[in-house]
């Protein structure tokens, strides 16, 4: 009788260490705030600030060279690719917390063990999402990240918007983790594997699935999964409130972070392995995109309240993106990729700026809170204008640059038409990005709004690296961009 | 190639943000060092304008191409460079840049009271921005400078502006934003076409000249740099952004506005639609010039009835562009070179006017011409400045404004005269308005009581306007001095043209399909043979 031998060479670890690092850390915080004591303080903050650093530490010294390999029976794909995503996912975390270090003051719960637990698992499931090379992995990955982000979600307890938000959120989600299951059965059903690469090299053999109907709804249904996550329209109905509602450190998280992974999975586990299948998605998701485009930029332009505003906002930049999924070559990926991370710093910039705002227990979201913040706080404005004008895509910022690739990879591709939707749409946004700047600059304060900032080192630090971040990918792109063409090309 | 040891047009570009950056860590709270950040900021504008100086000492005149080239990669991967370079054509629209903001600097010295700090700070990324587009060789390079004006622009109208200063600080955003969106898609177009038939793209100005585009394409992409040009020119009927962001703006906005940014339009024709596209850009000259002449009548009749004097300087921007415009488009070398001299002289003559309403504006407070009257008798210092600018204006001989206008006529008389005509009646009209204005402002009786006690004009604003004086009559008793410096970058633009025009030409006439049918194999074919014919 064979004794069952049970091995994993070490390096199987090191493919999942950021992970590992993090959920340690999210144990230790949990534990932490069993002591009340050591709750009082902002101490578990900030062990979460230096665990999510470690981890951010750890994924660069040790992801990037070598060779792709996968571990875990092929559930985890470590190549250049998962580098990328874990890296701007680790820092997605990071700059989290330290928005949250300076927006606890003012919210008593934030400053729970719960709370940066919940972020850091969050985080381990968006990074699991994208070096996923399971399906089975990546639909646990998934929704640990959505759990957990529901919950966040609805963590202002005593505020109704806030449990609103998160009912919102996760009815909606079940249904995309419903319809994405629904998907993975149906590609399992036809393809006989669950195996990402596997799943690719069948469909490459067997060229006549392509026309099995059952591989078809699989696509669709996984493709409506992915859309609820990364809102695009019509899976967006539940952005706009969730961002609202949710606290404002955790809008940002959400914003970027669950985009990213989404994003990520979305390359990783269709556009790649079903890439022959690229006729039947690419009317769909033409029309998506220029949907999504449209509807978000032009219902941001009515709105007052400025998470409202970014939530609609961040509904357009996924259908910008969604244009490198429509050309789908591999610079488009790399577009994405590029373009994924220049949105991760400037979103979650403006939703610091957006979180400075708070106080004890009072939110100021409306756009016209922001007056005279321009000139009472030259720095604040400044770095908030940076954000907006990135968004907005006005060069020299990393937004502009994001556009300028997916968009030259689209007209490359010969997509004209879908291009000049895309522009048109930029000009709407700029509408109401500037509206911002408008009111922040040019308006005087209102007598009656007496809003003073409370900035602690922590979001200083966010909001410097984040500014920072934009301006050097908008004015030298190139290391950034061979970041990500480098983890586009190594793809399993 | 670069005449000098050291980057001057990269060093010319980065200067103005230096300063800008030295005044970030002057402190100002409640004013306390306005006078140190105002002085900082003159002086290093005045520096700048000194080291752009020396651009004319090396700038060789018989040299048609670039000169004072730098370049330097930038994004490896999409053959992004950052390549600058000056010729004959952008070398005076440079040193106009330079020029304006110390005046610009000065004119604002009482009148910008709040936020001074933020105020020079946006005047010299502004100054930045303005000379980084007029010497970028690369096209996303040119973009990026492009847009990046905006945002200093926006602020100066927002902020120190009057009272409607936010919906036209917004207007003139969207309004060139928009413009500028579709010449992205179509800089991005002419990339991705240069990688298809060359299979190495470029953005690189000077290739993109040589490459060969299919004519049904280039009428595309014409229009979409066209629109964000005709935009900023303004040509009418896109002009009516122009008009409220002159107005609200603050003076030095104004002049900053009139003088330099309105001639990136017309520059970006010059540099950009014409030799790209010769084909469709000759195909649509009745259309420009069509608009341009439509401009030049609407802008001097609107002028004609304007109460406000700010407003009247600001109608008359459109219809001295639509000369400009009409002297390029003209293609001869009087029209080109008498269009690039209308530039300069616009930039001059309008500055100056916006910095003389700006002057009484802030003493009265009203800029409307029926609060003035007899001016001349209070403020006879003034009155000398507002004659000669308004002189000039109108193209009295011994004025700039005089050499620009008879080369312009000179071009277009001989290339289409039937334009000639009109442009002349323009002309009149020109004269009618802003005589009048001077006459309601300056002559008759004072009738209001509040202007008898209005002092002249100070040594700062004497010290302001006297420069612009001088380089009025400079530049119209001597416009040789300047003529000589663009002749031969004007005529191997000229040369170029026509030589590229005739070859897409024979390429139609040979070709009996229309252009829009051709697929683009067979217009492929066709270019290489145009190509080898045209070289022997």
């Amino acid at each position: 009788m064979e004794t069952l031998k049970f091995i994993l060479p070490a390096a199987d670890y090191v493919a999942v260490l950021p992970q590992i690092i993090l959920v340690a850390t999210a144990l230790v915080v949990l534990v932490m705030s069993v002591f009340k004591d050591l709750a009082k303080a902002s101490l578990i903050g900030h062990v979460s600030l230096a665990g999510s650093a470690l981890a951010l530490a750890a994924v660069v010294f040790t992801g990037s060279g070598g060779p792709p390999f996968s571990s875990f029976s092929g559930m985890v794909l470590t190549d250049r690719f998962s580098f990328f995503l874990t890296l701007v996912i680790c820092m997605i975390i990071v700059l989290t917390v330290l928005v949250s270090l300076n927006y606890q003051k003012f919210y008593e719960n934030i400053r729970t063990g719960e709370y940066y637990a919940l972020v850091l698992f969050a985080g381990v499931g968006m990074i699991f999402m994208a070096t996923a090379g399971n399906l089975i992995l990546l639909f646990v990955a998934l929704e640990t990240m959505s759990i957990s982000i529901y919950a966040l979600t609805g963590f202002h307890k005593d505020q109704l918007k806030s449990g609103e938000a998160a009912l919102k959120y996760f009815l909606l989600g079940a249904f995309g983790s419903a319809f994405l299951l629904y998907g993975f059965a149906f590609v399992y059903g036809a393809t006989g594997s669950l195996d990402i690469i596997k799943i690719a090299s069948f469909i490459q053999t067997h060229p006549q699935i392509l026309r099995f109907k059952f591989l078809v709804a699989g696509l669709v249904l996984m493709t409506a999964g992915f859309g609820f996550k990364i809102s695009m329209v019509p899976f967006h109905m539940w952005t706009p409130d969730t961002y609202e509602g949710a606290p404002t450190s955790i809008t940002g998280f959400m914003a970027t972070g669950v985009k990213a992974a989404a994003f990520a999975a979305l390359i990783r586990a269709i556009l790649v392995p079903l890439a022959p299948m690229q006729e039947s998605w690419i009317p769909i998701m033409w029309l998506a995109a220029v949907l999504t485009m449209t509807v978000g930029n032009i219902i941001a332009l009515a709105q007052d309240n400025i998470k409202r505003m970014l939530a609609y906002s961040s509904i357009a930049h996924a259908g910008y993106i969604l244009l490198g999924f429509v050309a789908g070559t591999n610079i488009a990926q790399a577009g994405m990729l590029f373009y994924l991370m220049a949105y991760a710093f400037m979103n979650i910039g403006a939703f610091a700026v957006v979180a400075l705002l708070c106080k004890k227990g009072e939110e100021f979201n409306s756009i016209s809170d922001f007056a005279g913040l321009g000139f009472k706080y030259p720095a604040v404005g400044l770095v908030m204008s940076v954000f907006l004008l990135s968004l907005a895509g006005i060069p020299p910022t990393g937004g502009f640059m994001g556009k300028f690739y997916i968009f030259t990879e689209a007209l490359r591709s010969g997509y004209v038409w879908l291009v000049i939707a895309a522009g048109v749409n930029s000009v709407i946004s700029i509408y109401y990005y500037l509206r911002v700047v408008v009111v922040m600059y040019f308006q005087p304060q209102a007598a009656g709004n007496q809003i003073s900032l409370a900035v602690s080192p922590e979001v200083v630090v966010a909001l410097a690296a984040t500014a920072t971040a934009v301006l050097f990918m908008g004015i030298f792109p190139s290391y950034f961009w061979s970041l990500a063409s480098n983890s586009i090309f190594s793809l399993m | 190639m670069n005449q000098f040891s050291f980057p001057i047009l990269s060093t010319l570009i980065f200067f103005p943000l230096l300063c800008a950056v030295l005044l970030i860590f002057i402190r100002s709270e409640g004013g306390e060092n306005d006078e140190l950040l105002r002085k900082t900021a003159l002086v290093g504008s005045i520096i700048e304008f000194l080291i752009s100086l020396l651009l004319l000492v090396r700038f060789n005149a018989e040299n048609p191409g670039m000169q004072f080239v730098e370049l330097v990669p930038w994004v490896k991967s999409f053959s992004m460079n950052y390549y600058v370079g000056l010729d004959g054509i952008s070398l005076w629209l440079v040193l106009l840049t330079t020029f304006f903001v110390p005046l610009c600097i000065l004119c604002s010295w009482t009148y910008i009271k709040e936020k001074t700090k933020y105020f020079l700070i946006s005047m010299l990324f502004l100054e930045t921005a303005m000379i980084g587009t007029f010497v970028s060789l690369d096209l996303i390079l040119f973009y990026i400078f492009w847009e990046f004006m905006l945002i200093p622009m926006f602020l100066l109208i927002g902020v120190w502006g009057g009272e409607r200063r936010i919906y036209s600080a917004v207007k003139f955003f969207i309004y060139t934003a928009a413009g500028s969106i579709f010449m992205l898609v179509a800089i991005i177009y002419l990339y991705y076409y240069s990688y298809k038939t060359t299979g190495a793209g470029t953005f690189n100005l000077l290739d993109l000249y040589n490459m060969h585009i299919p004519i049904s394409a280039q009428f595309w992409l014409c229009a979409a740099f066209s629109l964000a040009f005709a935009i900023k020119v303004p040509l009418f009927p896109l002009h009516t952004w122009l008009p409220d962001a002159h107005v609200e703006a603050p003076t030095a906005g104004s002049v900053i506005l009139a003088a330099i940014l309105l001639k990136m339009g017309t520059y970006g024709y010059l540099r950009f639609s014409m030799p790209l596209f010769p084909y469709a850009s000759h195909q649509l000259l009745p259309v420009i010039a069509g608009l341009a002449i439509a401009g030049i009548i609407y802008g001097a009749l609107v002028a004609w009835v304007q109460p406000d004097m700010k407003k009247l300087v600001a109608y008359s921007s459109v219809s001295h562009l639509g000369y400009v415009m009409l002297g390029l488009f003209a293609l001869n070398v009087q029209g080109i070179e008498g269009g690039i001299y209308q530039m300069l002289n616009h930039g001059v003559n309008t500055g100056a006017l916006f910095l003389l309403v700006g002057m009484i504006y802030e003493r009265r407070h009203t800029r409307l011409m029926d609060d003035f009257g007899g001016l001349a008798k209070i403020m006879p210092v003034f009155a000398t400045f507002l004659m000669i600018a308004t002189l000039a204006s109108v193209a009295v001989p011994g004025t700039n404004g005089f050499v620009g206008e008879i080369l312009i006529l000179v071009g277009v008389f001989r290339s289409y005269p039937v334009l000639g005509v009109f442009a002349v009646s323009g002309m009149v009209l020109g004269v009618v308005y802003m005589l009048w204005m001077y006459q309601r402002v300056m002559f008759g009786p004072v009738t209001e009581e509040a202007n008898r006690k209005l002092p002249d004009l100070n040594t700062r604003e004497i010290v302001t306007m006297v420069p612009i004086a001088v380089l009025i009559f400079v530049m119209g008793i001597f416009p040789g001095l300047f003529l000589r410096k663009m002749d031969a970058s004007v005529n191997y633009f000229i040369k170029q043209y026509q030589s590229k025009y005739e070859m897409y030409t024979a390429e139609k006439n040979g070709n009996s399909v229309p252009a829009a049918l051709q697929n683009v194999v067979n217009s492929e074919a066709v270019s290489r043979e145009g190509l080898i014919s045209s070289r022997r």
